[in-house]
């Protein structure tokens, strides 16, 4: 299988002339920007396919008007934050200048702030389990696993952050989340590890892995359980991570989850799945095993060690948005968030979108991590749509927006095929 | 022995399978002797016996029928382990426990929805489309049964609207795997995500947070009296309709499947497509009909697990026992009754997670994840043996 389909990764293949570029570089400009235009028009196609469907349920099973409904969640993503466009100024460093400035700098209280917080938190762990998904693709698998890798992150970090009391809390957070990405690449190495040797599906060994791990965080944390809360026996949620162990926030009232330096790591891990996948020797196996199994072992690149260490690096980033989580606002795990936690399945929506691209897992795991705030209970306005029925509202968009990239690669082609015949 | 037999056992026609079940019956065997009624204290015997299990299964494996010699072992290394872990605990626990009438009908019970998804992703992979959707399916199933039952007030129409729903879901995966020519594993996945979304968004917009009533029309069992208070009497004389159904849908599906032309022409998509398009079977409209079939079949089992096993819906109730199927189906070599000898052992595993929480009330959670285990080492240890069909997943472009 390769559901890779990623066109913006191949090298510019439209000169069937073969005379090389530089002969011709005006239709290869073209043809380039044309690809590149396309391999942006289709998500966003996909997108507006998949909210407009949305919309028309949302029209048929309530009656309510589906752009009053998304106008809220919008708000309550807190995106209309970047349009609170006041006459705010700002003074110019070393000068007594001001100058206009689209945003109230000093706005760190509004609603729309913290609104717009949540889903910049959310976005952080979007980003990472996208790119867990988004990596293992590049290979060629499919990890469905997200979930799993993300949970077992999650209670290693909660584990360590609630241990070690006092410790430096640069040497408690490091110690945290490289034992968190070390688990989560763990988990995943073991359906990479399965895959490779024995030739296990890694469809179903991560969805497996998921459900093993669910279970084994229920009870590590449930009534009993050996990580269980040791002030309240009566209540099955873990214990919480000391002080030293949170993640400063960077905006925002920290009693209010505010948005924590987790930001960066995202950011970080976008740069580093980026570079790892293009510009060294490990990402030029991951991708030459992805478009083609067959084509790399001939070119003596090892299948076998590229399946292993895609799924563990995969895993890797996960684990890491699993201690993320948990140092940055959770600081406790229940049994609850781990049954109903969905964030690390959402990553498979969101690389999907993103087309496997650094920017593209970016911008998707915005849209997601917005979609998810809004229509939270604490967020949307329930007077203009429940919650609980928004929440799986957002589910049935991510699965259309899935089913609609799915759809995508064969609009393409014939985008591309309509196009060979108007200029042959 | 072995020495003897083996290569004697290697020239009849399926003489290594012979002695390989052999091998698994005896690995059975050592774990029976250690539980109860015969509740055997000490774990010696049973070593014996499955290292006889362990041995003619190396045996098989090395004369070349690896997968057979390999459940052999399995079975051997599993048997001498229960009968362990037997040994180290109470008889009194291991009676409240080991209650074999009612763990075999539990079996029956677990094992029913994944045989029906099992049986369906079979149609569907041997017309040669990959169907990762069939949890989807079953989720479509269980919960516009269980709406269809409660608003039509009949379990009947109920089962008829769920099996539809996950037609209809199965007609999506199809149009994208077929004409759309999409990656079927991409597809299969957004059927998931949209039947968990689309029945959570129907679940709270039509029953709330209360859930559905229990007064809902349930399908209902079979008694069959006569078959006394026995041992026998115990196990099938109160099961589902859905149970009898499943059991008589294994033997219909291999006939189907194996002895009449409609499977032969399933089967034919599913290994040589162009082969079947060139002697004029309609590859396109096999794949169709096989893909919705899967659908249907998957959605009666989940159907089943709404109202006929627990008679309520939650969210995302059938919590990856799709997938558990699709394992099934692998490890049963994309055959029926293979598939259904899987199904069987997840469900017995899930039987005995049930009851195990005896031991220990903290650890009852972590027995949950006894079914997923199964399956995963069931996964590891035969998938590279068993032969998938041989244009499974990808599209087929007519010429």
């Amino acid at each position: 299988m390769s559901a890779a389909g990623d066109d913006s990764a191949l090298p510019p293949s439209g000169d069937p002339s073969g005379l090389g570029p530089e002969l011709q570089p005006s239709l290869i400009d073209r043809y380039g920007w044309a690809q590149r235009a396309e391999g942006i028009l289709a998500p966003i196609l996909t997108t507006v396919l998949a909210f407009l469907v949305g919309g028309l349920v949302v029209l048929v099973t309530t009656g309510k008007n589906p752009v009053t409904t998304y106008r809220a969640i919008f708000e309550g993503a807190g995106l209309s934050w970047f349009f609170e466009v006041g006459n705010n100024e700002i003074g110019l460093p070393f000068s007594d200048a001001k100058v206009w400035f689209p945003w109230n700098v000093n706005d760190i209280d509004s609603l729309a702030a913290v609104n717009l917080q949540q889903t910049l938190i959310v976005t952080t762990t979007l980003v990472l389990t996208g790119l867990a998904v988004a990596f293992a693709f590049r290979c060629g698998l499919f990890n469905i696993g997200g979930q799993g890798q993300y949970i077992v992150g999650s209670i290693w970090a909660v584990w360590i952050g609630s241990s070690f009391d006092g410790m430096n809390p640069f040497l408690h957070i490091t110690l945290a989340i490289v034992v968190a990405t070390l688990a989560g690449a763990a988990w995943a190495g073991i359906a990479g590890f399965l895959k490779a040797t024995v030739g296990a599906h890694e469809v179903i060994s991560t969805i497996m892995l998921n459900w093993i791990a669910i279970w084994v965080g229920s009870f590590l944390f449930g009534l009993g359980g050996p990580l269980q809360n040791d002030a309240q026996s009566s209540v099955p949620i873990s214990n919480d991570i000391v002080e030293s162990a949170k993640l400063p926030i960077l905006w925002g009232d920290p009693l209010l989850q505010g948005l924590h330096t987790g930001i960066f790591f995202a950011i970080a891990a976008l740069v580093v799945y980026w570079a790892v996948l293009n510009r060294t020797t490990l990402g030029y196996g991951v991708r030459a095993v992805g478009f083609n199994p067959e084509g790399a072992r001939y070119g003596g690149i090892s299948v076998r060690r590229n399946y292993f260490l895609a799924m563990a690096i995969s895993g890797a980033f996960a684990g890491i948005a699993g201690a993320i989580d948990v140092l940055g606002w959770e600081f406790r795990l229940a049994t609850g968030d781990i049954q109903t936690s969905q964030l690390g399945f959402m990553g498979i929506a969101v690389a999907l979108l993103g087309r496997n691209t650094a920017v593209g897992v970016f911008l998707s795991a915005l849209l997601f991590g917005s979609l998810v705030t809004g229509t939270s209970t604490r967020n949307l306005d329930p007077e203009v749509f429940q919650p609980e029925l928004a929440f799986n509202l957002t589910l049935l968009i991510q699965g259309l927006v899935v089913l609609f990239v799915g759809a995508d690669l064969i609009v393409l082609w014939f985008l591309r095929r309509l196009r060979t015949r108007v200029s042959a | 022995m072995t020495s003897v037999a083996l290569p004697v056992a290697a020239r009849m026609p399926h003489g290594l399978r012979r002695v390989a079940w052999i091998g698994i019956a005896i690995g059975i065997v050592a774990a029976w002797m250690a539980l109860p009624p015969l509740t055997l204290r000490s774990w010696v015997p049973s070593l014996v016996l499955a290292l006889i299990a362990v041995m003619l299964g190396i045996g098989v494996a090395i004369r070349g029928e690896r997968r057979f010699g390999g459940f052999a072992i399995a079975s051997g290394l599993f048997g001498f382990g229960i009968a362990f872990a037997a040994t180290l605990s109470s008889v009194g626990k291991l009676e409240s426990v080991v209650v074999w009438s009612a763990l075999l009908a539990a079996m029956l019970r677990f094992a029913t929805p994944l045989a029906f998804a099992s049986l369906g992703g079979m149609f569907s992979e041997r017309s040669g489309v990959v169907n990762i959707g069939l949890e989807g399916m079953m989720l479509m199933g269980a919960f516009f049964g269980i709406m269809g039952a409660d608003k039509l007030d009949s379990w009947w129409l109920g089962l008829l609207v769920g099996v539809l729903a996950g037609g209809a879901a199965a007609f999506v995966h199809a149009v994208w795997a077929i004409h759309l020519q999409a990656d079927q594993i991409v597809s299969g996945t957004a059927i998931n995500f949209l039947a968990v979304g689309l029945t959570g968004y129907l679940f709270i917009d039509i029953y709330g947070t209360e859930g559905t009533p229990t007064d809902i029309p349930s399908i209902p069992d079979v008694h069959l009296g006569f078959l006394g208070d026995g041992f026998v009497g115990d196990i099938f004389g109160q099961l589902n309709l859905m149970i009898w159904i499943a059991i008589i849908l294994v033997p219909l599906t291999w006939a189907i499947m194996f002895k009449t032309p409609i499977g032969l022409r399933i089967r034919a998509c599913g290994e040589h497509p162009r082969a079947a398009d060139t002697v004029g079977i309609s590859v396109y409209g096999v794949r169709y009909a096989a893909v919705t079939l899967s659908g249907m079949l998957a959605a009666a089992g989940g159907a089943y697990l709404s109202i006929g096993f627990v008679n309520s819906f939650n969210e995302n109730m059938t919590a990856g026992r799709g997938f558990i199927a699709l394992a099934a189906l692998i490890f049963g070599n994309w055959r029926p009754f293979g598939a259904a000898a899987a199904c069987l052992l997840f469900g017995f595993s899930s039987a005995l997670a049930q009851r195990l929480p005896e031991y220990s009330q903290s650890a009852s959670v972590l027995f949950q994840a006894l079914p997923y285990v199964l399956t995963l080492i069931a996964v590891a240890g035969v998938i590279g043996r068993s032969i998938p069909p041989a244009a499974v997943g990808r599209p087929y472009r007519k010429q």
